[in-house]
């Protein structure tokens, strides 16, 4: 039984985290985004400096009816916000966070192969609801986004291979493992297209054309009302929680820091997704929503490219120094 | 713990795992992996159905979606857990992907679809039982006696498939990978004929277009029309 217990706790751990980790940022996200603005964002809810304000969205979207249009394929519209949160509940099981056996949900053998299948899926979850919803911007922003997925899983593809080829190995900790401070800047080409990359996939500024609200509205979730809609919410912002996580481990070392070795490596880890989670705010507040053709062409004129170099001198430093 | 093995933990309790049992391979007491080896197989198989015969176009990629994710699955309680990862990432997460996108690209209206149906279905039939026979007989006689350890060090792990692939399987696995950098290269070759010879050879390439792609007629046609 033991054994079950460990699983147990093991998923609980990792359900609290993405249930938490999603708000946490979210939050961030106001106050940043208001003070970089010259506001205050919320101050009201719980008190001090309106920290509970998603917990009053919460309450609130749980509040509203949930409505599903007259004409759209009602059991897939219902399903899809479930296919695009749930992908990125998996995802998280295989982040390890600290050095120890007991710091991973789950240590997979594959595991690079296994986040990037699973954060693939997450995105039918939108197309399913651009399709379902019966509306004509939904379709746009469904199309939009199976266009960005298509363009951007083949650069996030090469710069983890190259890091895998690094290591020689695909496992996660066992990239960690083999990891030192010089790859920072051996790698640095490849961190920089994976995380672009990412973002695109996740649909944030400065890529969030499937969900331009000047020009489709909301892009696949239009349609979406109260729990279903702030499911969509939520997996784009635990979106981002893996996706700093990710680079986190890959690219900047994970657990790796230049001090606080023995029992503090969680902490560096936490730190590096902060601080990857802030610049994902800084690019929302900073830069202009980028139109659909020139989007495209960032990844194949410029990302894949880039990536294939980057592998190339992967194989070439690798080579070298054997 | 290989997550196959958790696998088999959440869907069937803890495995019993008994040197005796593993000796015998008695089909009359299968272990929990088996059993959950046989129902995963079971709902591949009928989403597989499903996705040949539905009427509507896109509940079909979906179900689409559930065969391959479960013959993942399968591929996972089997201890090919490279081989499983891969299958999400290239079928479910991209080949379905590309296929909703042409489906709504076109046309992709909800609920049934009256002229999504072949009057090929029962040579479709013929031809899916035979290949399916043939392929059963095959493997089953390859890989009779054959049985994969559960408890032993995972056969299908990344190391073990990459040492297989690149020491015993170079060649194989170069060809593929020439005929495919040959579709490629001839996929580019013939995007960039059609726009860059739109005027002149407006007439052929649109042909070369509609039989790889008939949704792309009407704007090929447009284009044409427009140069003249």
């Amino acid at each position: 039984m033991n054994d079950v217990l460990d699983v147990t706790l093991r998923l609980l751990i990792v359900f609290v985290v993405f249930l938490t980790f999603p708000l946490i940022i979210g939050q961030t996200e106001h106050k940043v985004m208001a003070h970089m603005q010259g506001r205050l964002g919320p101050m009201y809810a719980g008190g001090f400096h309106g920290w509970a304000q998603l917990i009053a969205d919460g309450v609130k979207f749980a509040q509203k009816e949930d409505v599903v249009p007259a004409g759209a394929d009602r059991r897939i519209f219902q399903l899809a916000p479930a296919v695009a949160l749930l992908p990125y509940l998996l995802v998280l099981l295989a982040i390890p966070i600290g050095p120890d056996e007991g710091a991973v949900g789950q240590v997979i053998d594959a595991g690079v192969f296994f986040v990037l299948a699973v954060m693939g899926v997450g995105v039918l979850g939108s197309l399913m609801a651009g399709w379902a919803s019966a509306n004509k911007f939904s379709l746009l922003g469904g199309l939009r986004t199976a266009a960005q997925l298509l363009a951007y899983e083949l650069p996030m593809l090469l710069t983890a291979a190259s890091v895998a080829m690094a290591a020689g190995t695909v496992s996660i900790p066992g990239i960690l493992d083999a990891f030192e401070w010089w790859w920072l800047p051996w790698q640095i080409v490849g961190a920089i297209v994976f995380f672009v990359a990412g973002l695109a996939e996740l649909q944030r500024p400065p890529f969030d054309m499937p969900v331009a609200d000047s020009e489709i509205i909301f892009g696949a979730y239009t349609e979406y009302t109260g729990l279903r809609f702030a499911l969509f919410l939520l997996a784009e912002y635990a979106g981002i929680v893996v996706l700093c996580g990710l680079t986190t481990v890959l690219f900047l070392g994970g657990w790796h820091g230049p001090w606080g070795a023995d029992g503090l490596g969680w902490v560096w880890t936490l730190l590096k997704t902060a601080v990857l989670a802030f610049l994902v705010i800084w690019l929302r507040v900073t830069y202009p929503r980028l139109r659909e053709d020139q989007l495209q062409k960032l990844s194949w004129t410029l990302l894949v490219p880039l990536s294939l170099a980057q592998i190339a001198l992967t194989g070439i430093v690798k080579v070298v120094i054997q | 713990m290989t997550l196959a093995a958790t696998v088999g933990i959440l869907a069937t309790g803890p495995i019993p795992i008994t040197t005796a049992a593993a000796d015998t391979h008695g089909f009359l007491s299968p272990t929990g992996v088996e059993i959950a080896f046989l129902l995963v197989g079971l709902v591949t198989f009928g989403a597989a159905i499903v996705t040949v015969t539905t009427r509507q176009l896109v509940h079909a990629a979906l179900w689409l979606v559930v065969t391959l994710g479960g013959l993942a699955v399968e591929y996972l309680l089997l201890t090919a857990e490279f081989i499983a990862w891969v299958q999400v990432l290239i079928y479910v997460g991209s080949v379905v992907v590309l296929l909703l996108f042409g489906l709504m690209l076109t046309r992709a209206p909800i609920g049934r679809s009256p002229d999504a149906d072949s009057g090929n279905r029962w040579a479709a039939l013929t031809v899916a039982v035979a290949s399916a026979a043939a392929l059963v007989w095959v493997v089953v006689d390859a890989f009779r006696t054959t049985w994969i350890d559960l408890d032993g060090p995972a056969a299908g792990s990344t190391e073990a498939t990459g040492a297989s692939l690149f020491q015993n399987w170079v060649l194989p696995f170069e060809a593929l990978s020439v005929l495919l950098l040959a579709a490629l290269v001839g996929a580019i070759v013939l995007s960039r004929k059609a726009k860059a010879g739109a005027a002149t050879t407006a007439e052929s390439t649109s042909a070369a277009r509609s039989e790889k792609d008939p949704r792309t007629e009407k704007g090929s046609r447009s284009e044409k029309e427009g140069t003249r």
